[in-house]
């Protein structure tokens, strides 16, 4: 299968690891992967922040990078951002009246998966030790971001892929499905209100002793890693793609600021 | 309150207690501080959230009956100019009197007026959402009226003359203690030797309310659902408390939002399913009381009903908006808002707190008015009031929504951008290519430089500084995944993917 990366744009400016991560699973498992270059971000800050008008060109952008290139599904190692190009890009369309865009943007979104979603429902991974050769030897907790859980409705594949990873000590996260507060620009505009959420989500993942929290969104991730460095934590984030990467032969590094890897480990 | 809005708009925002005196970010910052609230709501709302869940999983068609109640709400929005028509007739045909109120102002002149007539200075009131939100209470005291509030938690704010933070347990930010505190300094004859056990609690104020309700001529109530086929009136309740206002005074006076409509007896029998089981997450509440008019002998003689619009039309003037007006007020949005469990309701200023407040407040009000403007803003987008609405109101979308009805009302009006605005137009600009964002993406070691030795971002100048405030930013990595590719697909064939506008550039 032809998959298209869509790297996203925190992804592809601050953590690299994580998009390298996506594509070494995708090629363990058979698969071509391509970077339709023209990519840059789905347009989700501006549509939540109420800025439509200038959502228009990124969603525009998005779609004409995606709907030129020539692949079989696209791939995003990020939920909001799914469910951004799935739900929000026809709507921008249609708040500007272009009807045909939003004809395209439809289209792009219907073959748009999130990466759980994609190794689960598409290319059949049921057991990621056996199939990926996934193995990440360390305590790990995991929080289910607020859009793969209520927009993509992504269920349990996240940690169901988490738990077959060999040698994973996955311990469960008190009250994983409270929102950690990052929001976009409600962590800035509401930064009290963020903070007192990140407080609450932080002192949970102390709570079960992880070395690492993970996840699907790395916004999110980086919203909590970036509270646990500040509160003097050693616990860090890091990306569900980096540990279902992560082998004996070439394990994900781990040690690190604020978040573990952000370049040279994979690849 | 009143709000020149400038220009003649048709139909008319609403007035009364929906304007938020200062914006969210500050007010929240202010009801943050307090620990003991904090506590007190994370502790109810998490009480009730499990008990709602634990309710809501028993009924196997949970799905198909929050579709149906949206439905039903979908459908009474289309029509509603009739169902209020055919609802009038019927009502007045079993010896209701129907008055209209456009705003605040004209339901609370009509009540008092009508409690003027009867020659009572003195009324009961069950508690209502739309007689706060009209304030009615502080209207009749300054006619000389006063209203005694009779549900506990209601009573409970009034005696401390506070306001309400959550529209089904007003007095969820007082725990026990406070509350005998209240009782032992407000409530005449109140025994000395009052403990803070909760049904010692109860029983202090039932003899206090006995006391009114025997003696009251002029009760007050709100309406949960009007039915249009009858015209009958419903109260959903778990004190019977407004059992006891809507049966023994002579003279009964309903205020209702035009909203509450529902069309046929039928559609009833959904809501009285989906309302106990979202808002106190019991299976039935304890009382259901229905009027159709004036039965002769029994029960109150003179049946009014107020039908308030206060931004009603206006809300459903807006497409995106309207569903707003779906809102039963079963609070199952604010008792899982995270938002909401911190600041708690008087940070959102209005009648309305939490998710559903965030919406309705400034669609009623218009956007433009007051503080009201920082309400869409007051929720990250979680999305669990859309999963807890048991008629599936969108809020988040809504949400959405208001903010660039707010963004776009801005435009051109401010003689300089604010922050915002133009962080949001450069990112527009770099985020809209992928050539663009490569430039950008070039300047990442700069950020590493930043960063500093221990490769962490502690500050950061503006409003980005709200989140350095209590994060750190990693250092950005030395590469960008875009030029990591490019690099590493040098030497390939030109991708088989039929290169999109910037693919050349990134590959050369
Ligand atoms: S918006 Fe929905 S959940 Fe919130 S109070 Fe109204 S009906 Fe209940």
């Amino acid at each position: 299968m032809r998959i298209a990366l869509f790297a996203t744009c925190i992804v592809d400016a601050m953590y690299p690891a994580t998009a390298k991560a996506t594509v070494r699973i995708l090629e363990r498992l058979g698969h071509e992967v391509v970077f339709p270059g023209g990519q840059a971000c789905c347009g989700q800050m501006h549509v939540n922040s109420g800025y439509l008008k200038e959502a228009v060109p990124v969603v525009a952008n998005h779609v004409a990078a995606f709907d030129t290139a020539d692949y079989d599904v696209a791939v995003a190692p990020s939920g909001s951002c799914v469910a951004s190009v799935k739900h929000q890009h026809p709507m921008v369309a249609r708040s500007c009246g272009d009807t045909a865009l939003e004809a395209r943007a439809t289209a792009v979104g219907a073959k748009t998966y999130e990466l759980s979603e994609l190794l689960v429902d598409v290319l059949g991974v049921t057991d990621a030790g056996a199939q990926l050769g996934s193995y990440f030897p360390h305590r790990v907790t995991y929080h289910p971001s607020c859009h793969g859980m209520r927009l993509l409705r992504l269920g349990d594949r996240q940690s169901r892929l988490l738990r077959t990873v060999q040698g994973i000590d996955l311990a469960d996260l008190p009250e994983a499905d409270q929102c950690c507060g990052f929001g976009g620009t409600f962590s800035m505009k509401n930064a009290d209100v963020s903070s007192a959420m990140l407080q609450d989500k932080a002192a949970n993942v102390e709570a079960t002793g992880a070395e690492l929290c993970t996840g699907g969104d790395a916004s999110c991730l980086m919203h909590i890693g970036g509270g646990l460095s500040r509160q003097g934590s050693s616990t860090t984030t890091l990306h569900l793609a980096e540990i279902l990467a992560s082998t004996m032969e070439e394990p994900a590094s781990v040690t690190g600021e604020v978040r573990v890897s952000t370049g040279k480990a994979l690849r | 309150m009143t709000t020149f809005l400038g220009m003649p708009a048709l139909p008319a925002f609403g007035s009364g207690n929906l304007f938020a005196g200062e914006s969210f970010p500050k007010a929240a910052h202010r009801e943050l501080g307090n620990a003991q609230l904090r506590a007190n709501l994370g502790h109810a709302t998490h009480t009730i959230r499990d008990k709602r869940q634990a309710v809501v999983s028993e009924l196997p068609d949970w799905e198909q009956l929050r579709d149906a109640g949206s439905a039903i709400k979908e459908s009474v929005m289309a029509r509603l100019p009739e169902l209020l028509e055919e609802f009038e007739k019927n009502f007045t045909a079993r010896g209701g009197v129907i008055h209209w109120a456009r705003d605040a102002r004209e339901a609370n002149e009509i009540v008092a007026g009508l409690v003027r007539e009867t020659g009572e200075t003195e009324v009961v009131k069950v508690k209502s959402m739309a007689t706060q939100e009209i304030g009615l209470n502080e209207y009749l005291e300054e006619q000389g009226i006063e209203a005694f509030e009779t549900d506990l938690a209601e009573l409970i704010v009034q005696l401390d003359r506070d306001k309400p933070s959550h529209i089904l347990v007003p007095a969820i930010h007082k725990n026990r203690t406070e509350i005998r505190d209240i009782f032992l300094r407000e409530m005449p004859g109140a025994d000395q030797a009052l403990t803070n056990d909760p049904p010692v609690l109860a029983m202090a104020a039932r003899e206090h309310l006995r006391r009114k309700f025997l003696t009251a001529k002029v009760a007050v109530s709100g309406a949960n659902f009007a039915i249009a086929d009858s015209g009958t009136l419903a109260v959903v309740e778990s004190e019977g408390n407004g059992r006891m206002c809507l049966t023994l005074p002579e003279t009964l006076i309903t205020v209702m939002g035009i909203e509450k409509l529902l069309p046929t007896w039928q559609d009833l029998e959904v809501f009285m399913q989906l309302l106990p089981r979202s808002s106190t997450g019991e299976r039935m509440n304890p009382y259901t009381s229905l009027w159709t008019g004036v039965m002769e002998g029994d029960g109150p003689q003179n049946v009014h009903l107020v039908l308030l619009d206060n931004g009603r039309s206006a809300a459903l003037a807006d497409e995106m908006g309207r569903s707003a007006l779906h809102c039963i007020r079963c609070s199952a949005c604010m008792n899982v808002c995270p938002v909401y469990e911190r600041t708690g309701g008087h940070a959102y200023g209005s009648t309305y707190p939490g998710p559903i407040g965030a919406i309705l407040s400034p669609l009623l009000t218009g956007i433009e008015a007051e503080e009201n403007n920082s309400l869409p803003y007051a929720s990250s987008l979680c999305g669990a009031c859309y999963d807890a609405c048991p008629v599936k109101i969108n809020i988040p979308d809504i949400l959405v929504h208001l903010r660039s009805v707010d963004v776009d009302s801005k435009r051109g009006a401010r003689k300089v951008p604010s922050q915002m605005d133009v962080g949001m137009k450069a990112a527009s600009w770099a985020l809209s290519s992928g050539k663009h964002l490569g430039l950008v993406e070039k300047g990442l070691p700069l950020g590493r430089l930043a960063a500093g030795r221990d490769k962490k971002i502690k500050k950061l100048p503006g409003i980005a500084g709200g989140w350095t405030q209590s994060r750190d930013i990693p250092a950005p990595p030395a590469q960008s995944f875009r030029d990591w590719w490019a690099k590493e697909h040098k030497s390939a064939a030109p991708s088989q993917a039929a290169p999109s506008r910037d693919d050349k550039e990134i590959q050369q």
